[in-house]
C-alpha cells in the first residue's frame, strides 16, 4: 500500500555509480527511484513511464543530453517538474540560471542543481518541485 | 578558383592601367594547393583614397608605389601596420634608397618592385606574395586548430578525471552515513564499484603516457627484427587472468615465429589493448581468437571476439578519443576511452590499417593490416 503513494523519480545519468548512489539517496528520502543509464535509454523510456519528477544529467552522449531529454518530457508530460543536475559549473565555469528569462525560453527545465549538492539541500529543491 | 582582393596605389595612371593588364588574367598555384588563386583588382591613384578603401574592403594584397601626391606610401605602409590588417605588401618605386627600404621592411613590406618593371617582374612578384600569403595563412590556422583540439582534449580529460572520483567519493560518504545501515556487507557492492572506478582512473593514467609518448617521442622510437607471435603471447599471458574470471578461451592462431622491424612496446601496445577489449566486451564463456599471419604484402593480425558486438553507428565512433559505446551491455565496463584511438595512431606508424567488422550480440573482428 505505501508504494501507491510514494512519488516516484525518473532519474537519467551516464554514470551508473552516480545512478547507484542517487537511487539509494533517493530511495532513503522515501521516494521510488526509474532509472535510466544514457540519453538514448532515457528517451526509450519516457513514454513507458509516467514519474512525477526527473532528475536529468546535462553531458551524456551529447553536450546538450539533458535539455533534449527535458525538452521530450515536457512533451509528453508538460506537468512533470524536471531538474537538470551536473557538475558542468565546476568543470566548465559554464553558468546559467533558469532564473534569467532569456534562458527560460530555450531550457525547458524547472531548476538547474549543480551535482554534489548535499542530501537535505537536494530533498528541499524536490519537494518544493513536488509542492510537498 | 579563389581570388584575392589585390589594390594597385599608384599616382600615375599608366602603370596602374598596366599592371591591371598584366594581372587580370593571371593564376598563382601550388603542387599541393587545392585551388588556383587569381585577382580582382581595384585601383587608387592616393595614399588617401588607399587607407579609405583598405578600412572598408578586406584586401589581401597591395602593390604601393612610395611617391605619391599627399601622403607617401611608406605612411600607408605604417597605417596598415598600426591596424594590423593582414595585408601583404609591395613597395613599387623609382626611386629606392637604403633607407626607405629599411624603413618599409621594419614596417612589414613583403618586397620591393623597381619602377620600371615589366610584366614578367610584375608576375614573379605577385606569385612570390601570393605563396608567402597562402603559407602564412595556412600555417595559422593550421596552429589555431591544434590549440583548439589541444583544447577540447583537456576539458575533456579533466571530465574523465574527475568522474572516478566523484564516484568514489560518493560511496565513501554513503559509507561514513551508513545510509544503509551497519551490516558491513551490505556495502560490498559499493567497495567493488570502487575498486573498479580506481582501477579504471590508473588505466586512464596508463594511457595517457602511452599517447603522450607516442605525441612527444616519436624519436625515441626503437625499431629493430622483433618476433611478434612471441609479443602476441605475451600479452594473452597478461590478460588471461581477466579471461579465467570470466571463462573466456584465449587462442593464438599463427606460425612459431613472424618477425618484423618495429618497436616491441608499440607492438605490445596495439596488441595489449585489442586483445584486453576483446576479454572485456565478451560474453561469459566466449571465446577469442588471435590471428597473425604474413602474407604477400601484409602483416595480418585478426582479434576476433564473441562477445557484445556493435552497431554501425557505433563502429563509426569507436576510434575518437575518450569515445565509449555507452549502452545497456557496457556500463558496467570502465574504460578510458583511448584505447583504441591509441591502438590505431600507432598501426599509423607503420602506415598500417585497422578494420572492424561487427555484429551485435555475435562479436566484433579486428583487421590490422601493416604493410611488410
Amino acid at each position: 500500500m505505501e508504494t501507491n503513494n510514494k512519488k516516484k523519480i525518473f532519474l537519467v545519468d551516464d554514470d551508473v555509480d552516480y545512478i547507484l548512489q542517487m537511487t539509494k539517496i533517493l530511495e532513503n528520502l522515501g521516494f521510488e527511484v526509474v532509472s535510466a543509464c544514457g540519453q538514448k535509454e532515457g528517451e526509450e523510456m519516457i513514454s513507458k513511464i509516467k514519474p512525477d519528477l526527473a532528475i536529468l544529467d546535462l553531458m551524456m552522449e551529447n553536450k546538450d543530453s539533458g535539455f533534449i531529454l527535458s525538452h521530450r518530457i515536457k512533451n509528453i508530460h508538460p506537468n512533470v517538474p524536471v531538474i537538470i543536475a551536473s557538475a558542468m559549473t565546476s568543470e566548465t565555469g559554464m553558468i546559467f540560471s533558469l532564473e534569467d528569462e532569456s534562458d527560460r525560453g530555450w531550457i525547458k527545465a524547472d531548476l538547474y542543481l549543480e551535482k554534489g549538492l548535499r542530501t537535505d539541500q537536494l530533498h528541499r529543491e524536490i519537494n518544493k518541485l513536488l509542492k510537498l | 578558383m579563389s581570388a584575392l582582393k589585390l589594390l594597385i596605389v599608384d599616382d600615375e595612371p599608366g602603370i596602374r592601367s598596366g599592371a591591371e593588364r598584366v594581372l587580370r588574367d593571371f593564376s598563382v598555384g601550388y603542387p599541393f594547393m587545392d585551388e588556383d588563386f587569381t585577382f580582382e583588382i581595384y585601383e587608387a591613384e592616393t595614399g588617401e583614397k588607399a587607407i579609405e578603401m583598405i578600412d572598408s574592403t578586406p584586401f589581401d594584397i597591395i602593390l604601393l608605389d612610395n611617391k605619391l601626391p599627399g601622403i607617401d606610401g611608406i605612411e600607408v605602409l605604417e597605417y596598415i601596420k598600426n591596424k594590423e590588417y593582414d595585408i601583404s605588401v609591395m613597395m613599387i618605386t623609382s626611386y629606392a634608397s637604403l633607407e626607405l627600404a629599411i624603413k618599409a621592411t621594419n614596417n612589414g613590406a613583403f618586397n620591393f618592385v623597381p619602377k620600371p618593371f615589366t610584366p614578367q617582374e610584375l608576375k614573379t612578384s605577385v606569385e612570390n606574395i601570393t605563396k608567402n600569403l597562402f603559407l602564412r595563412r595556412m600555417t595559422r590556422k593550421m596552429k589555431e586548430e591544434g590549440k583548439q583540439i589541444r583544447f577540447q582534449f583537456l576539458s575533456v580529460l579533466s571530465h574523465e578525471l574527475k568522474s572516478p572520483i566523484n564516484a568514489v567519493e560518493g560511496y565513501l560518504k554513503m559509507m561514513k552515513d551508513k545510509q544503509i545501515g551497519n551490516n558491513l556487507d551490505d556495502y560490498m557492492e559499493m567497495v567493488e564499484r570502487s575498486i573498479e572506478r580506481i582501477k579504471g582512473m590508473r588505466n586512464l593514467i596508463l594511457d595517457l603516457l602511452d599517447l603522450t609518448r607516442m605525441e612527444s617521442g616519436k624519436k625515441n622510437r626503437d625499431l629493430r627484427t622483433i618476433d611478434i607471435i612471441e609479443i602476441a603471447k605475451t600479452v594473452v599471458d597478461s590478460v588471461e587472468p581477466l579471461a579465467i574470471q570470466r571463462n573466456i578461451k584465449l587462442k593464438i592462431e599463427s606460425d612459431d615465429t613472424l618477425f618484423m622491424t618495429a618497436d616491441k612496446n608499440e607492438v605490445e601496445i596495439i596488441l595489449n589493448n585489442l586483445i584486453s577489449n576483446a576479454v572485456k566486451y565478451n560474453k561469459e564463456d566466449g571465446e577469442v581468437f588471435v590471428s597473425l599471419r604474413k602474407t604477400a604484402s601484409n602483416i595480418d593480425i585478426v582479434i576476433k571476439d564473441t562477445g557484445i558486438g556493435m552497431s554501425e553507428d557505433e563502429i563509426g565512433l569507436l576510434f575518437q578519443d575518450f569515445v565509449r559505446i555507452k549502452n545497456n551491455k557496457t556500463k558496467f565496463i570502465t574504460g578510458s576511452g583511448l584505447g583504441l584511438s591509441i591502438a590505431k595512431k600507432m598501426v599509423e606508424l607503420y602506415k598500417g590499417t585497422i578494420m572492424v567488422e561487427s555484429t551485435p550480440d555475435v562479436g566484433s573482428k579486428f583487421i590490422i593490416k601493416i604493410p611488410v
